[in-house]
C-alpha cells in the first residue's frame, strides 16, 4: 500500500557514461615491485620517491582491507587491475590529442582557456595522467603553483618531499598505503604567504580505460595568510565491471590561511540492478597547522557503487576552525559509508559537521563520524547535525557518531533526524501541478540546501540538477 | 463544467462513495454538507486524483474530458484545485520556490515561458494581500510552523496564484477562529468569476454566511440524499441531519 502513490519514473541514463577512443598505453595487469618501479621510472621520478613507493608497497602487502564499514564489498582481486593507463602522446611534445579535448568539452570542462568558465583554472586528469592544467602562467605571476602532481615532483621536489604523507601517513590505512605505492597523477597546489588565489582551482578526474584503477594524489599547501577555493569533479564511463578508485588528498593550512575544498563526486554508480560502478575508497585529510587557520569541506556525493570516504581535519593550531558539509545520495544498489573526523588538538578550536544522507531504492547510506577532543584542547567546540532522508521503504540509513573528549571544557553537540518523503507531500505537490519527478527534486534540494549553498555558484547549480537526476526512478 | 455520474470509490475493500451524481456549472458555488464519515473528503480526494482510493465504477467529466484518466498534476494543469483540510508541511522548500515551481509547470503546460523573477514577486505580493498574509511567509518552508489559520490562508493564497477553474475546498473552515474565517471566505469571494466554480465542503453553516452557495447537497453514507438551495444549509444548522436521514 505504502508505495502505491509513488509510481515509477523512467530511469534516466548516467549522462557521463561515454567512452573515449584514444590510443592508450597500458602497463601489464597486476601489482608487484616491478610495476611500482615501472610507474616511477615512467614518470622519471627521483630515487627518494621510488623508495617512498616501495616502502608503501611493502607496508600494503602486510595490510588487510578494512571491514568495519557498513558496506558489503565484493572481493577485489588486486592482481586483476591495470595500475597505469595513459593516452599516448601525439607527434609533438606539447600537443594534446583532439579526442581528449573533445572528451573534456563534452564533460563541460573546456581545456581551452578562452572557453573556460570564468574564474576557474582546471587540472584535467585522464586515467593515470594529467592532460592539461589551465591558467598556470597567469597564476604563476602571483607565485601560485598549480600543476599536475608529476610536474610538481619534477619542478618543485623539495616542496613535494616536505609535505607528501605529512597529513596522511603511508600506513594510515590499506588504501592510503596502496595509493602511496602506485599513485599516478593528480594535482599539486601551493599558495604563497599572504596571497589570495584569484581563481577557483579545480581538478577533474576522468576514468576512461577498461580494467584500470585510478590512484590520484592531490596535495594542497596554503601558506600563512593565504586563501584558496578548490573544487574537484569526477566521472567515468558506464560499464558492467567495477573499477577501483583509491585517492589520497592532503591539505596543509598554515597560520591565518583558509582553504575551501569542494567535491562533486559523480562516478558511475552502476545500473539499476547494481551491475558495474566505481569502488571509491578515498582518504582525504587536512591539517589546520597554524593558529587561526580554517579548512572547509563541502561534498556532494551522488556517484560510485561503493563510497568509503571520510574527509577529516586535524585542528592543531589554536583557534583553528573546520567545517564539513556533506550530501550523500544513494539510489538503486549503491552503498555509501561516509562522514568526517574532527580531531581537536589546539585550544579554542571549533568544528561543525552538517551531514545530509539521502537513500532511495535498495541502497544503504551511512554516516560515520568522529569528534575527538585531546587533553590540551581547551574550550574546543563541536556541533554536529546528521540528517537522513528516506525515499521508499527498501533502503537503509545509518548513523555511527563517535565522540571522545579528554578535556572537560569541551562543548560537543550532536543532533540527528530521520525523515521520509511522504506520499502526502508528493500528492500535495502534484495537486499544485508539480510533477512527481520535480516534486522529489524540489523536496530533496530543499533538504540539502544548507550544504549546496556552500558550493561555488556554478557548481551549486550543477549539484542541484545532479541530485534530481540521481534520484530519478527512485520512487516506486 | 463538472459532471459526476454514479461514482463509486473504495479504500481497500471498503466502499465509501456509493453512487455520486453531481453537476457543477461555471459561475456556481456548491456546498456539500454531511455528518462525519459520509464521504465528503473522499469525494474531494477522488476528484483531485489521490491514488489511495480506487474508483470502482462511474464517470467524471471535466470540461468534456475524462478526469479519472488523468494524473493529479494533469488535473491541476486543467484547472482543478483542492484546498486541503490538513495542508501538508514541506520542510526546506520555501513558499516562494514551491509556488514558482507550481506556477511555471502550469505555464509550461499552457505553452508559456517561465515567469520572470520580478513578475513573480509582484504577482505573489498581490495575491498575498487577498488573504492578508504577511510577506515573511514567502521565505518560510511550505506550511512549516504555520498555525491552523495560517495554513488555510496559505491554501487560498495558492488558489489565487493558480487561478483554478474549479476549486474544491475541503473543510477550509475547520480550526479557524472568526477573524481567520472571515479573511479566508473573503479571499474565496474575491476570486469568484463567472467562468469558474467552487465546491465548498463543510460541516457548518457559518462558512456559508460568507461564501453563499447556489446549491447545497447533503452527503450521507456515500450518496447525495438531498439537493436544494442555500436555505437547506440553514435548516441543517437548526435541525441537524436526523430528519433528512429519517426521510430516506
Amino acid at each position: 500500500m505504502a508505495n502505491e502513490v509513488l509510481h515509477d519514473i523512467t530511469n534516466s541514463e548516467y549522462r557521463h557514461g561515454f567512452e573515449t577512443l584514444v590510443n592508450q598505453e597500458f602497463f601489464p595487469k597486476g601489482l608487484n615491485e616491478d610495476i611500482v618501479r615501472m610507474i616511477s621510472e615512467r614518470k622519471q621520478e627521483p630515487q627518494w620517491l621510488l623508495e617512498f613507493r616501495l616502502e608503501a608497497f611493502r607496508k600494503w602487502q602486510k595490510m588487510k582491507m578494512p571491514t568495519w564499514a557498513h558496506l558489503r564489498i565484493p572481493e577485489i582481486d588486486y592482481q586483476d587491475i591495470i595500475y597505469f593507463a595513459a593516452p599516448k602522446k601525439p607527434k609533438t611534445e606539447e600537443e594534446i590529442d583532439p579526442e581528449l579535448i573533445k572528451t573534456f568539452d563534452k564533460l563541460g570542462i573546456p581545456l581551452d582557456e578562452r572557453k573556460a568558465l570564468s574564474g576557474m583554472a582546471v587540472d584535467a586528469v585522464f586515467d593515470s595522467v594529467s592532460v592539461k592544467t589551465t591558467f598556470r602562467e597567469s597564476l604563476a605571476e602571483k607565485g601560485i603553483i598549480f600543476c599536475s602532481f608529476s610536474e610538481a615532483v619534477r619542478d618543485y621536489p623539495e616542496l613535494v618531499r616536505k609535505y607528501l604523507a605529512s597529513v596522511v601517513p603511508v600506513g594510515d590505512n590499506f588504501f592510503s598505503a596502496l595509493n602511496s605505492a602506485v599513485f599516478s597523477d593528480g594535482s599539486f597546489c601551493y599558495i604563497p604567504k599572504g596571497v589570495r588565489c584569484p581563481m577557483e582551482l579545480s581538478s577533474y578526474f576522468r576514468i576512461n580505460a577498461r580494467g584500470t584503477g585510478q590512484f590520484e594524489r592531490t596535495l594542497i599547501v596554503a601558506d600563512e595568510g593565504s586563501y584558496v577555493s578548490y573544487l574537484e569533479g569526477c566521472t567515468a564511463p558506464q560499464r558492467d565491471e567495477n573499477q577501483l578508485h583509491a585517492a589520497v588528498v592532503e591539505i596543509v593550512v598554515m597560520a591565518d590561511a583558509e582553504v575551501k575544498y569542494s567535491t562533486v563526486q559523480n562516478w558511475y554508480p552502476g545500473d539499476s540492478e547494481g551491475r558495474g560502478g566505481i569502488f571509491n575508497f578515498v582518504t582525504k585529510r587536512g591539517i589546520c597547522k597554524g593558529n587561526n587557520s580554517r579548512l572547509f569541506w563541502t561534498q556532494v556525493e551522488t556517484g560510485s557503487a561503493i563510497t568509503w570516504k571520510y574527509p577529516s581535519t586535524i585542528l592543531k593550531g589554536d583557534n583553528s576552525v573546520s567545517e564539513f558539509y556533506s550530501v550523500a545520495v544513494t539510489n538503486h544498489h549503491q552503498q555509501a559509508d561516509t562522514g568526517t573526523k574532527m580531531i581537536h588538538l589546539g585550544k579554542n578550536t571549533r568544528s561543525r559537521i552538517i551531514s545530509k544522507g539521502i537513500s532511495a531504492g535498495r541502497s544503504e547510506n551511512s554516516y560515520r563520524g568522529l569528534v575527538r577532543v585531546a587533553r590540551n584542547a581547551e574550550n574546543a567546540r563541536n556541533y554536529s547535525q546528521c540528517d537522513s532522508l528516506l525515499l521508499g521503504d527498501r533502503c537503509g540509513a545509518h548513523t555511527f557518531p563517535f565522540i571522545q573528549s579528554d578535556n572537560p571544557s569541551a562543548i560537543i553537540e550532536h543532533e540527528a533526524t530521520t525523515s521520509k518523503i511522504s506520499e502526502d507531500q508528493l500528492f500535495y505537490c502534484r495537486q499544485r501541478g508539480i510533477s512527481e519527478e520535480n516534486a522529489v527534486g524540489l523536496i530533496v534540494n530543499g533538504y540539502a540546501k544548507e550544504v549546496i549553498n556552500q558550493l561555488p555558484m556554478e557548481f551549486a547549480v550543477e549539484a542541484q540538477k545532479l541530485l534530481q537526476v540521481s534520484l530519478e526512478g527512485s520512487v516506486g | 463544467m463538472l459532471t459526476i455520474k454514479d461514482l463509486h470509490a473504495s479504500i481497500g475493500d471498503k466502499e465509501i462513495l456509493k453512487g455520486i451524481n453531481l453537476t457543477v456549472n461555471p459561475g456556481e458555488v456548491h456546498a456539500i454538507m454531511g455528518p462525519n464519515g459520509s464521504g465528503k473528503s473522499t469525494l474531494s480526494a477522488v476528484l483531485a486524483g489521490k491514488e489511495t482510493f480506487t474508483v470502482t465504477s462511474g464517470e467524471v467529466k471535466f470540461q468534456g474530458e475524462d478526469l479519472l484518466a488523468l494524473a493529479p498534476e494533469e488535473r491541476s494543469w486543467r484547472g482543478i484545485f483542492l484546498g486541503f483540510q490538513y495542508p501538508i508541511e514541506i520542510p526546506g522548500v520555501t513558499n516562494v520556490n514551491f509556488m514558482k515551481t507550481a506556477l511555471n509547470e502550469h505555464r509550461k503546460h499552457q505553452g508559456l515561458p517561465p515567469i520572470t523573477a520580478a513578475e513573480f514577486l509582484k504577482l505573489m505580493r498581490q495575491k498575498m494581500e487577498i488573504v492578508e498574509m504577511d510577506h515573511s511567509f514567502s521565505s518560510r518552508g511550505v506550511n512549516v510552523g504555520f498555525s491552523g489559520g495560517e495554513k488555510k490562508r496559505n491554501e487560498i493564497f495558492q488558489m489565487a496564484m493558480l487561478e483554478p477553474k474549479l476549486a474544491i475546498l475541503d473543510e477550509t473552515d475547520s480550526g479557524l477562529d472568526v477573524d481567520a474565517l472571515r479573511i479566508v471566505a473573503t479571499g474565496v469571494n474575491k476570486l469568484k468569476r463567472p467562468d469558474n466554480a467552487t465546491v465548498v465542503i463543510t460541516h457548518y453553516q457559518r462558512l456559508l454566511d460568507y461564501i453563499v452557495p447556489d446549491v447545497v447537497h447533503i452527503l450521507y453514507k456515500g450518496r447525495i440524499i438531498k439537493t436544494a438551495g442555500k436555505e437547506l444549509a440553514l435548516e441543517v444548522e437548526q435541525r441537524g441531519y436526523d430528519w433528512l436521514i429519517k426521510e430516506l
